[in-house]
Formats: C-alpha cells, structure tokens, sequence
C-alpha cells in the first residue's frame, strides 16, 4: 500500500514546488510575517527609546485642560476644556472647510467644464484660461494669494466696506447679522420639514403618473414653491420669530453678528478655487467621452437639447465623472491641512499644538493619521454609493 | 500634506532612532567633532544669522562657549534652526544636542517632555506691543479687551496669554500662527490689533516692522519666562558640561575676567581665579567634568564672558539695547549668580 501513495505522492509534491497556487500562499504569508515583525520592531523599538528618553506617552494626555484659545470654534470651547475638546473643534474645523470647499468647488467645476465645451468663443477662452492658472499653481500659493494678496488689503476696521443688509467687508474678515430666533421658531422648522417630505412626495406621484399616462407635471416648480412657501407659512403664524443683530463697531473690532475670519475665506476660496479646475477638466472628459450617437439618438427621438443633456448625456457623463471626481474630493480634503500656513485652526494646526504643548509626538501623529483616513474613508464610501446609484441599470 | 508627512517623519525618527538618543552625548559629539546645537530660524539679538551669514545671538554663543570647553575651540558647533513648534521633538530625537532657542523653562518641559534645563540665560517676561498710530489711546493691555491678538502657537506665550485674558475678564481674538514670519507679517498687515511674546522678542520684532517707531510695548509683563539652554534627560555627564558652561560664563564675569585679559589673568594669584581658569597646581577641576582643565580659559576666549555675550547681543553693543535689568550679576542686585567653582 505504502509503494502506491508514495507513487502518488512523489509527483504531487514535485509539483507543489511549482504549483503557482501554492507559491502564491507561500509567499504571501511570508510577507505578512516580514510584515508583522517589522512592525512589532518598530513598536517595541519606539516604546523603549521613549521610556529611555523619559518622555510620557499614551493618550491619557488628552483629558488634561488645554490651557489655550482657539478663533474658530464650531462648539463651545474654552481654554478650560480638555485636549480632547480642542482636537474635535480642529476636527469640525477641517471637515467645515472641506465640505464647503467640496461643494462650492464641485458648483465652479461644472459650470467651468460645461462653459469649456460652450459654442460661445469667449466663454470657452474663459474657462481655458481659469483651468491653466489654477491647474498649474501649488494650492500654497493660492491660499496666499487670497490670505495676503486679497483679504490682506481690505480697509480697516474703521473703514469697513458696508454692504447690503448690514453686513461688512474689512481685513478682519466678512461680518454679517445674526439671526436671533423667538418663541416659535420651531414652526418654521416644521415648515420646512413639511415642504420637503410634500415635495417629494410630489415628485413620486409625478413620476408614476408620467409612467402611466405620459403627462408631465412641473415638478421643479411646485417643490420650489412648497419648499419655500411651507416656512414662511409657519413664519406668519407663528408672529414672525426673527430679529436680527446687527454687527456693531467695537473699540477694535466689529462686535455682534456673525464674523467670518479672513483664514477661513482664503483657505475655503483657495480650495474651492483650486480643486474647480481639476473638476472642471474632469466634467468636460465626462461629456466628451458620451458618444456622439447619443446626442443623434436623443436629437431623433425628439426631445429638445436641455431634456436631452439633462436625461441622456449628464446621466452618462456622470458614469465617468464620479470616480475622479472621488479622488478630486479627497484631495480637497487633505489640502485642508494647509490651513496651518495661515493660521486657521484646523486638525492639523491644532493637533501640532498639542503635540508641542505635551510632547505627545507619536500619539498626535496617530490622531493625525487615523482622522485624515476616516474622513478619506467616508468620503469615498459616499462616493461609491452615489456612483452605484448613478451607475447606468442594465435593463 | 507635506505638513503632516514631516510630523510623522519626525514622530518616526523619534521611534527608530535606537541610538540617537544615546546616553553618552559627550563621547558622540567628541566623534562626530562639533557640538549640534539647535537654535532659533531669526530672531534679532538670540540666534539670526548676519549679514555676512554668521549666526549671531545670545543662545548661538552659548553653543559657542559649550562647543570651547569640550573642543577648545568655540567654532566646532552647527546650528540648527528651529520653529518654536520643531524643538523639542528636534531635542529628543537626538537631532541636536542642545537645545538654545529662547526656551522657557516650565515644570512641564522639564518632565513630560523629556528635557533637562541647564540654566537661565535670559531672564525674560511676556508683554503685548501695539501700534500706537492705529490705536493712540491704548496704554495698558487691560485695555485690550475685544483686541485681534497675534501670536505664535506651540508656545507658552500662547498659554500666557489665555490665562492672562481669563484672569482679567477680557475677551479677545486669537489668530495663531506657527511660523513667526507669519505671525510678524499678519500683525504689520493690521490683521491683528496687538502682537504678544516674551519681551525681548517683542524688541527684536519692532526693529523688522515696516515703520518700527509706530509699535510701542506697552508696560505689563504677564508671565516668567525664564529663558535657557535644555539637553535631554538621562545623561548627566553632558547635563553637567552644559550646566557649568553657563555658570562659568557668570562666574568669570563675577572675577573680571574677559575676552580682552583672560591671557594676562592666568598668572593671578587670586585662588578664586586660579581654580576658574585652571592654573591651580595639580587641578583636576575641569577633567572631573569630562574637559580640560583650561576649559574657561577657551570659553572666555571663544565668546567673553556673559556680560560680554550680553552687551554685544541684546545690550548696549547691539541694535536691541535692552538694559542688562534682572539680568544683571546677583552682586549688581540683579537674578544671575554662578554656582561656585571649586
Ligand atoms: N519663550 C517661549 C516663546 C519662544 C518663541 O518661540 N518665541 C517666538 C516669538 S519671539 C519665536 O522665537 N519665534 C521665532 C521663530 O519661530 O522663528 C517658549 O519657550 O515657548
């Protein structure tokens, strides 16, 4: 019995050697091991190297009081709170600029794209032009040019620019009036919550009744109107809650109102500004890569050419347009960091504080890296939804 | 990005340098043929390079006196320049070997982060300077409240100053910057309506303002700092060697001994100066801290004493002018007083 395993073994482990398979595994547990033992050096080499250098460590230090101010501040924060606290209002910091600078680029990007493909000479020129400057400057230098080289010269306080409806321009930023709500306030917001759930429930009984019967229904217009009607209705019954408070002129500043500070504009308008080139660029690839048939295909089927961009082209550009447009965001985000050339507060400015406040060097960078991945993470977990949502459905 | 890329690199080398931070700087340093000394980037009267591109500075000669009692020669040192925050980290990863960059000594320094002062060499307090063209009824930071107030982070004028507001009841606006550079330019450019530091910075800055006779400092100094050279912990050899170069600097101008004479005071009968500058029969002074016995002569040599390194820095020599004040020898009713040599 053995002679015949033995038969049948010999060749099979002559081929295991060779088996592609096999030495795949092999392999790859072997760089997992490398791996892990590179780490586990890397630690163990750290943790020692501080205990000899006499330097505290672990995340114990983030309970303890901060002891420093901060400008922006999204949530209550005082030189009392811990440097916990100040990392989460460095966190909201960065992910406020990076959301507003995502969508305010995002607006800039497809109107810049679309005005590239325009028939309109000057409008094509235009953007052209917009995409060349901004693509090829390093967002440093931009987020400078609108630090010193613009917000820098505005007047000063005493001669602040007054614009409509109380509000202020100076070099201590944009100052406008804060909204103080009264009793009743919360009609409003239920207004708005009734606008929003009608209008979409408009848009499903439109929709169904277009499937069925083939007549249109203005959509757009009656969510408009009920979106914005159903709060005011509230508004008015409710005695009209609203009064404002104006900003003022202090002994140094404009007090009262609502100010936004010069580090946040340059940075969110540097952002915006930068990333809209590289989204514009990625826009007109998408529109262009929608096969011209499409365009003859919608053209013959009669629909007009606003219907037809809307309903046949867009919807397939954006098959294209999503992916790089993930990575565009991402970058967005990581360019946030920045900040710290102009002094807005945000993760990483703040986060270096503290790393030199406490010496806390490793456990900071670590924050670092796991805030800067989450946010990278959600963001293109948003992005992948919204691309499968986008995605053509096969039919 | 970059930013962050450099933080991990620094928070790396923290991790691997297996043997930078090495328990025996004096053996390295005499390796390696120079002390490494890190200091400030550009800051007038502590450590800024000239116009010829030599470093100049209280904090640099002091590396100078350091790098003369280990070599004999106050040339064998490079410097480092280093934001306020980039020190410490710079310091601990056994980038530099000391630290001389108008560093506060705080007890926090002192034992979470890992250093060891050495001593004082510039007693120092923080104020506030405005621009009186701008705001001519300001003469008193308590009348700064709902001031914008630039300063630089990483610091202790940061913590000073929030504690300072907090105590008066004051509001203010902080606008935070890392570098000082910015900081400086953003206060010049009306961004802010006062600028805070430690006072001496608050001379140096002045002098680089577009037109410096508009900024006053206004009277209040609101904190200690306490300004002086570190090294890390865990190397008491080198600790020491630092430390008495500092007292031996006072010590000498406490004994009248300077650049100009230290030759012609070595045949002193005075026993005070013979054991300060070696010439006791059979000494072994300075070979008990690990240099040779002749080590304040080479330091004298190499920078002056420190009413020398004083008045040509800050003082009296240089465009800063400050008055030697607490700074003064504790014989002159001032704070500095050298331990005994003996
Ligand atoms: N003494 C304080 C402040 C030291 C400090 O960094 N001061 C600033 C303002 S004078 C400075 O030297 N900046 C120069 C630079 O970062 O290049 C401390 O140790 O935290």
């Amino acid at each position: 019995m053995s002679q015949e395993v033995i038969h049948e073994a010999t060749p099979q482990r002559a081929s295991l050697l060779y088996d592609p398979r096999v030495r795949g595994i092999v392999f790859q547990v072997v760089l997992v091991a490398l791996l892990a033992l590179g780490i586990w050096w890397i630690v163990d080499n750290t943790i020692e190297n501080l205990r000899r250098s006499h330097i505290a460590t672990g995340f114990g230090f983030l309970k303890g009081r901060a002891g420093f101010d901060i400008a922006n501040t999204l949530i209550d924060y005082s030189s009392d709170n811990s440097y916990g606290r100040a990392l989460v209002v460095g966190i909201l910091n960065t992910a406020i600029v990076a959301i507003t600078g995502i969508i305010t680029a995002t607006i800039i990007g497809f109107l810049v794209g679309i005005g590239r493909l325009s028939n309109n000479w000057l409008i094509r020129k235009l953007a052209t032009v917009y995409i060349e400057i901004f693509r090829n400057i390093p967002p440093l230098l931009v987020i400078l040019f609108w630090y010193q080289g613009v917000l820098a010269l505005l007047p000063n306080v005493r001669d602040s620019i007054g614009l409509p409806f109380g509000s202020f321009l100076n070099n201590r930023g944009f100052y406008f009036p804060r909204m103080v709500w009264s009793d009743g306030a919360w009609l409003v917001a239920v207004g708005l919550a009734a606008g929003v759930v009608l209008s979409w429930y408009v848009a499903r009984r439109a929709r169904a009744r277009q499937m069925a019967t083939g007549q249109q229904f203005p959509v757009f217009l009656t969510s408009v109107a009920l979106i914005v009607g159903m709060p005011l209705l509230g508004f008015a019954l409710a005695g009209f809650p609203l009064t404002f408070e104006f900003p003022q002129k202090g002994t140094f500043n404009l007090t009262g109102g609502v100010n936004v500070k010069p580090e946040f504009l340059s940075l969110y308008l540097a952002l915006s500004f930068y990333t809209a080139a590289f989204i514009a660029e990625i826009v007109r690839a998408g529109i262009v890569g929608v096969p011209k048939g499409q365009t003859e295909a919608f053209s013959a089927l009669g629909l007009r050419s606003g219907q037809g961009l809307r309903l046949v082209v867009i919807p397939q550009a954006m098959r294209i347009i999503i992916p790089p447009l993930t990575s565009q965001y991402l970058n967005l985000t990581k360019n946030s960091s920045l900040a710290v050339a102009i002094g807005y507060p945000d993760l990483y400015a703040i986060g270096g504080t503290i790393l030199n406040q406490t010496g806390q060097a490793i456990e900071v960078v670590v924050i670092f890296m796991v805030v800067y991945l989450g946010i990278s993470i959600l963001t293109s977990l948003f992005m992948n939804w919204f691309n499968t949502k986008m995605a053509l459905k096969e039919r | 990005m970059k930013h962050i890329a450099i933080g991990i690199l620094g928070a790396a080398a923290l991790g691997f340098a297996a043997s930078a931070a090495s328990a025996d700087t004096l053996s390295d340093v005499k390796a390696k043929g120079f002390v490494q000394c890190g200091v400030n980037t550009g800051l007038a009267g502590f450590s800024a390079p000239n116009d010829k591109g030599e470093w100049t500075g209280i904090d640099v000669d002091f590396c100078r006196a350091v790098a003369a009692a280990v070599f004999g020669d106050g040339t064998k040192v490079k410097f480092t320049g280093l934001s306020a925050k980039d020190r410490f980290t710079a310091l601990q990863s056994g980038e530099i070997d000391i630290l001389s960059r108008n560093t506060t000594w705080t007890i926090n320094r002192d034992t979470a982060l890992g250093l060891n002062f050495a001593g004082v060499t510039y007693y120092d307090g923080q104020g506030f300077m405005i621009n009186s063209k701008k705001l001519p009824g300001v003469n008193s930071a308590l009348q700064l409240s709902g001031a914008a107030i630039c300063v630089q982070s990483g610091t202790t004028t940061e913590l000073n100053l929030a504690d300072y507001f907090k105590a008066n009841k004051m509001e203010y606006n902080p606008v935070v910057f890392e570098k000082f550079e910015e900081a400086n330019a953003a206060y010049d450019a009306g961004r802010c309506d006062a600028y805070t530091t430690d006072q001496s910075g608050l001379y140096a800055v002045r002098l680089q303002m577009a037109s410096p006779n508009d900024h006053v400092v206004l009277p209040e100094i609101i904190s200690k700092e306490p300004l002086g050279p570190s090294v890390r912990q865990g190397d008491d050899k080198w600790f020491d060697i630092v430390k008495w170069t500092y007292y031996a600097l006072l010590d000498a101008e406490e004994a009248g001994v300077t650049q100009a004479n230290v030759d012609e005071m070595k045949n002193s009968d005075n026993p005070d100066i013979k054991r300060l500058l070696g010439t006791e029969a059979e000494t072994k002074i300075g070979t008990d801290l690990g240099v040779s016995n002749d080590w304040v002569v080479n330091i004298v040599k190499a920078t002056g004493n420190y009413g020398e390194i004083f008045e040509r820095n800050v003082g009296s020599g240089s465009p800063l002018k400050i008055a030697r004040g607490i700074n003064a020898l504790w014989t002159k009713g001032g704070l500095q007083y050298g331990m005994p040599i003996r």
